[in-house]
């Protein structure tokens, strides 16, 4: 079942289910129904960075240095760490910059300059160009091994003409794909919802179809992952292919690999378009913080596996380690698995293939041709009416132009390396932006010509001592060029730069580029300071995540004419587009009609946006000064505006501040508002309390007079008994008026207090001696511990008397008739003296330990019914041992009993008056 | 037979001056010091009438009469409600519990006889 | 605010935890000839490492928000 056509229509009907796929996410998105918005989608569609170098090219570096392929997925895990600042502040500043390359981002950062995005452009170009050629290559490869099953070595390719290779029209067949995804209308916002989703799926195909080959050669073909390393291992020459440093593969290679690839995951423009240009929401960064990561790891767990079974199962036969993946199942007769795997490594290929070559389209067009149109054919273009036309065909044909460069590489260097030399070159190449784009983003000294400068040194050892040894290695240079250094000159050796030895060339040409781009670019543009232009960018770049609107338009000053920025809006974007464009702005700043709009710096900043989706930043600023009449400003006026934005913020942060204050002041008035109405609450309570508590002895005292007046007749004893219930119940009465006068006296503070050194000890003596009475009636034993001496405590005797004595009693109350005891002890604590009457009475719950000391909170509700007193013993007690600077509280476990305890601090007698 | 009366209340002076004045007019007494064990004896007893104290421990007056009036077996109880609590608010809240009648301490005993007759006349 | 720049700070933690586990000299410790679970030891060292930062990065990230005290 692997003949050609059959091979062929299953990847035309692959191909058209993607597309079908990402119509039906583009319909969605005319709908505002956006399938992409969802944060899996998002990380799905982040994987791309697994092309066919991971899916075939992985396999192939096993295989020769074991596990040595893993930084390549280290790094953009480590990378995807700091996501969360980095990439974050990235999105927030092309989102309100509109910025949609990684071209157009470094352009805009240093004063929207046309050079700049133009030689970011060309870099990118050049260093992807390979890269292209290497998923070619691969498709092209694997197309023909499997036409070519049961044999496992394809025919060797090469001098069939252009118009006879597969390869020429896999280029074609992608380059129609990709216009067909990317470049069917043009975006302001430059975003490709369905090509999105196509991208996520295909992720999901090519993890699949790599994790099926993979459980097939481990568990198929072998006893599990233990019983490869196991057969491996008891082979030399692949025992070695366990360790890091294994095949001079030192740790140097690995950290130089993890770090050109955490770096390619932010500077390749695809993993741009897909991260940055393509978001829908930043909240989505979350999840692809830890999902897109937990991706690279599963699609290289297999991996060594794969490599080490193929080393054995082909050992001597001659089979590219690349291929493993398809010619495992193949030579185990498994067709649907290859073909499966086929459609995977598919996958992998077109997904980078569309996703990059509509990036680099984006930037040749906006920061390469238009630029260069504009100022050529400066007047032609001003005369054109509708540019929208152009600008897709510059697109189309810039899609064409790059798939064929890349089929042009593919001829001519393709059989030099393996797949992943060639994919390392790209690496490096994408690498030099960082300097420009990192420093950009946190540096506000980095300037353009710095900029311009960094890129041009590191670019330029970038080619010398990568891009010319792979032409040198594909023939197109003299070997000597290598060996020897060009024209023998032995220093300049292009991979021993210097004499530099002990690197291998990623290592070597990472080392001195990096080092020739992040001196020059740090060295130059310290040489002068930053434009008004460059300083504004730089605020706007550096203050991203700071800033919550765009100061962009604070940044001109001018005159223009609405409709003519209509008119020159229209050109770019289509006539029909501009207006909607325009009426929505319109809506939003509250004019009725867009031809009433006025003319100032934010239509014209508005303007300026809505071209740089379509034209890059640089192009759209130079459209908008051809019908605007901007005034220049001086730098001194930009660096004015900006603290005037920046003293804008400091104002707002302190209105915010005040408004929090106010809101503070509010809650804190309303809180006193409470609290009043609470003691409002409680007084009524209280007052109410008393009226209940004065007129209980009332209503006996009244019944039963009522009754001896009414019955003359009332038996003796019985009138005898009513005469003896309305004495107590006035006794009672008397006590309670007392009482309440008492504490109103304490709580108004008009109690006179007699301070005098008092001796505890006596007065819990006295006190006992008072109440003994009561003890004795109810049979209660009473135990006094007291210590021989204490030293005196500076109060109020009587009142201290009046505490002890509430305490016994109530102790007496409460303990059990007969075979009650209470316990009084005096002791000398940290804090002073202590005084405890302890009970074996029914004990208090522990709700009910501060209730207590309520007024008319009495104890004992459930337990004794209602107890004899007042309710206001306990708070008078506790307001007078308060007065004296003491506590007073109760430590009770219910059915043990209680134990009331206050303490007097000694302090007092030293230091004389208490408060 | 002569009616039944039950006297809620936990004031022990009270409860024997009210128990004195029914018995003294004829009514068959019995006597409750809390919540709990006047809704039991309410049950179990069915008296006529209820002198109910508001304030009670465990279960007070407002809630036993609530219970009392959703339990159509009760639906012959007739209560009156005795607080030393006067506020305007308590009379309505006990009249809206389904009190038949209210009165505050101290009261007359005249007062309390006729009120007593007429609930049960 | 502060929550976003704590984990902020958690993700930076793990990023130099990450750095400083997957290169020499903490990995040359594990690139000897032995194996664990039958397989060489460095290779379950690196998915083992890889695999407990990536549930550490989504422990960090994914935790329901809670609000703060006293929150603004």
């Amino acid at each position: 079942m692997l003949q050609s056509p059959v091979v062929i229509s299953v990847s035309f009907c692959y191909l058209a289910l993607l597309f079908a796929v990402a119509y039906w996410g583009d319909k969605r998105a005319d709908q505002g129904r956006s399938v992409i918005a969802n944060p899996t989608i998002y990380a799905l569609s982040m994987a791309v960075y697994c092309t066919t170098w991971t899916y075939y090219g992985s396999v192939g570096r096993a295989a020769v240095s074991g596990v040595g392929f893993l930084p390549i997925y280290l790094g953009p895990t480590l990378v995807m760490a700091l996501g969360g600042f980095l990439i974050l502040k990235m999105i927030r500043t092309a989102k309100a910059n509109r910025i949609t390359s990684i071209a157009d981002f470094i352009a805009s950062r240093y004063g929207k300059s046309q050079l700049l995005g133009g030689l970011v452009t060309i870099i990118a170009v050049i260093g992807i160009v390979p890269y292209i050629a290497l998923q070619l290559k691969a498709v092209s490869g694997s197309y023909d091994l499997i036409v070519g099953y049961p044999a496992l070595i394809a025919p060797k390719e090469g001098g069939q003409p252009v118009f006879a290779d597969t390869t020429f029209y896999i280029a074609l067949i992608l380059a129609a794909f990709t216009i067909l995804f990317g470049t069917r209308h043009l975006d302001a916002t430059e975003r490709h919802e369905g090509m999105v989703a196509a991208i996520a799926l295909e992720s999901v195909v090519k993890l699949a179809a790599f994790g099926a080959v993979g459980l097939f050669v481990t568990y198929g073909l072998y006893g599990g992952i233990g019983d490869i390393f196991q057969r491996a291992m008891a082979e030399p020459q692949l025992a070695k292919l366990t360790a890091v440093a294994a095949e001079n593969r030192n740790y140097a290679t690995w950290f130089s690999l993890t770090f050109l690839a955490g770096l390619a995951i932010l500077f390749l423009p695809r993993q741009f378009q897909v991260t940055v240009v393509e978001n829908v929401s930043e909240a989505h960064l979350k999840r692809a913080i830890w999902l897109f990561p937990l991706y690279l790891l599963l699609i290289n767990l297999f991996v060594l596996p794969i490599a080490l079974g193929g080393l054995m199962q082909f050992a001597g036969q001659g089979i590219d380690a690349d291929t493993f993946v398809l010619t495992l199942p193949m030579s185990a007769q498994q067709e649907v698995l290859a073909l499966f795997v086929f459609v995977g490594g598919l996958s992998a290929a077109t997904g980078m293939v569309i996703v990059e070559t509509i990036a680099l389209s984006t930037m040749v067009c906006n920061d390469l041709v238009m630029p260069l149109l504009l100022r050529t054919k400066a007047l032609a273009l001003q005369r054109e009416r509708d540019l929208s036309g152009l600008l897709l065909a510059i697109r189309r044909g810039a899609i064409v132009v790059i798939l064929l460069l890349g089929y042009l590489y593919f001829r001519l260097a393709g059989d030099a390396y393996a797949l992943v030399g060639i994919g390392l070159i790209s690496f490096s190449a994408v690498a030099q932006f960082a300097p420009a784009m990192i420093g950009g983003m946190y540096w506000r000294g980095g300037t353009r010509d710095g900029a311009l400068a960094g890129l041009l040194a590191g670019f330029a050892v970038w080619t010398y001592t990568l891009l010319l040894p792979s032409f040198a290695k594909s023939g197109w240079l003299p070997a000597s060029f290598l060996a020897e250094g060009p024209f023998g000159f032995e220093m300049l050796k292009p991979q021993h730069l210097f004499g530099l030895t002990g690197l291998d060339e990623i290592s070597h040409c990472l080392f001195w580029s990096f080092g020739a781009n992040i001196t020059t670019y740090i060295v130059v543009s310290l040489l002068r300071s930053p434009t008004a232009a460059e300083a504004s960018q730089a605020t706007q770049f550096v203050d991203a995540l700071k800033t919550t609107r765009p100061v962009g338009s604070a940044l001109w000053r001018g005159s223009a004419d609405p409709a003519e920025l209509i008119a020159l809006v229209g050109r770019f974007l289509g006539p029909q587009r501009a207006e909607d464009a325009f009426a929505t702005y319109a809506r939003r700043r509250g004019v009725a009609d867009v031809k009433r709009l006025e003319a100032d710096a934010d239509l014209v900043h508005h303007a300026e946006s809505l071209l740089t989706g379509a034209i890059g930043s640089a192009s759209a600023r130079a459209m908008v000064a051809s019908v605007a009449k901007e005034e220049p400003l001086s730098l001194p006026e930009v660096m004015n505006i900006l603290d005037e934005a920046s003293q804008l913020r400091t104002y707002s942060r302190e209105l915010e501040r005040k408004s929090r204050e106010l809101e503070a002041a509010t809650s804190e008035l309303k809180a006193a508002n409470d609290r009043l109405l609470e003691v409002d609450r409680l007084k009524d309570d209280f007052m109410a309390s008393v009226s209940h508590e004065l007129r209980t002895p009332l209503t006996s005292i009244r019944a039963f007079s009522e009754i001896l007046r009414d019955d003359p007749r009332t038996a003796l004893p019985e009138r005898e008994r009513f005469l003896g219930i309305i004495v107590s119940e006035t006794e009672r009465l008397t006590r309670l008026v007392n009482q309440i006068l008492d504490m109103a006296k304490i709580e108004s503070g008009n109690v006179e207090w007699r301070v005098e050194d008092v001796d505890l000890k006596a007065v819990v003596e006295q006190s006992a001696a008072a109440t003994s009475q009561l003890f004795h009636d109810k049979g209660v034993t009473l135990t006094l511990d007291l210590p021989p001496a204490v030293a005196a405590v500076r109060a109020d005797r009587d009142r201290l008397m009046q505490v002890v004595i509430n305490l016994l009693s109530n102790a007496v109350k409460f303990a059990p008739a007969q075979a009650g005891r209470v316990v009084v002890s005096l002791a000398q604590v940290p804090d002073g003296l202590s005084v405890t009457v302890a009970d074996n009475g029914p004990g208090i719950r522990r709700e009910d330990q501060e209730v207590i000391f309520e007024r008319f909170r009495q104890g004992g509700d459930s337990l004794t019914g209602k107890p004899t007193g007042t309710g206001l013993g306990l708070p008078i007690s506790r307001k007078i041992v308060e007065y004296f600077g003491g506590r007073l509280w109760v430590e009770s476990e219910p059915g043990v009993g209680a134990a009331f305890i206050f303490v007097l601090p000694l302090e007092n007698s030293r230091n004389g008056t208490p408060q | 037979m002569s009616k039944k009366i039950l006297i809620a209340d936990d004031e022990q002076n009270i409860v024997i001056s009210v128990e004195f004045l029914m018995k003294r007019e004829g009514y068959a007494v019995s006597v409750a010091a809390d919540g709990d064990e006047a809704l039991a004896k309410i049950r179990a007893e069915k008296p006529d009438l209820v002198l109910l104290d508001v304030m009670m421990p465990k279960k007070n007056g407002f809630e036993v009469c609530q219970d009392v009036r959703s339990d159509p077996a009760l639906a012959g109880v007739r209560i009156l409600m005795l607080t030393a609590r006067g506020r305007d608010t308590e009379v309505a809240k006990g009249m809206a519990l389904g009190a038949d009648g209210y009165m505050t301490k101290p009261f007359s005993t005249r007062d309390l006889v006729e009120k007593v007759r007429e609930l049960l006349g | 605010m502060q929550r976003s720049s704590l984990s902020g700070q958690r993700l930076v933690l793990i990023f130099m935890l990450g750095s400083f586990l997957f290169n020499y000299p903490l990995l040359s410790l594990f690139d000897r000839a032995r194996t664990l679970f039958d397989a060489p030891l460095v290779f379950v060292y690196l998915f083992a490492v890889w695999a407990a930062l990536i549930a550490l990065m989504a422990w960090v990230v994914e935790r329901p928000e809670r609000p703060e005290r006293g929150g603004n």
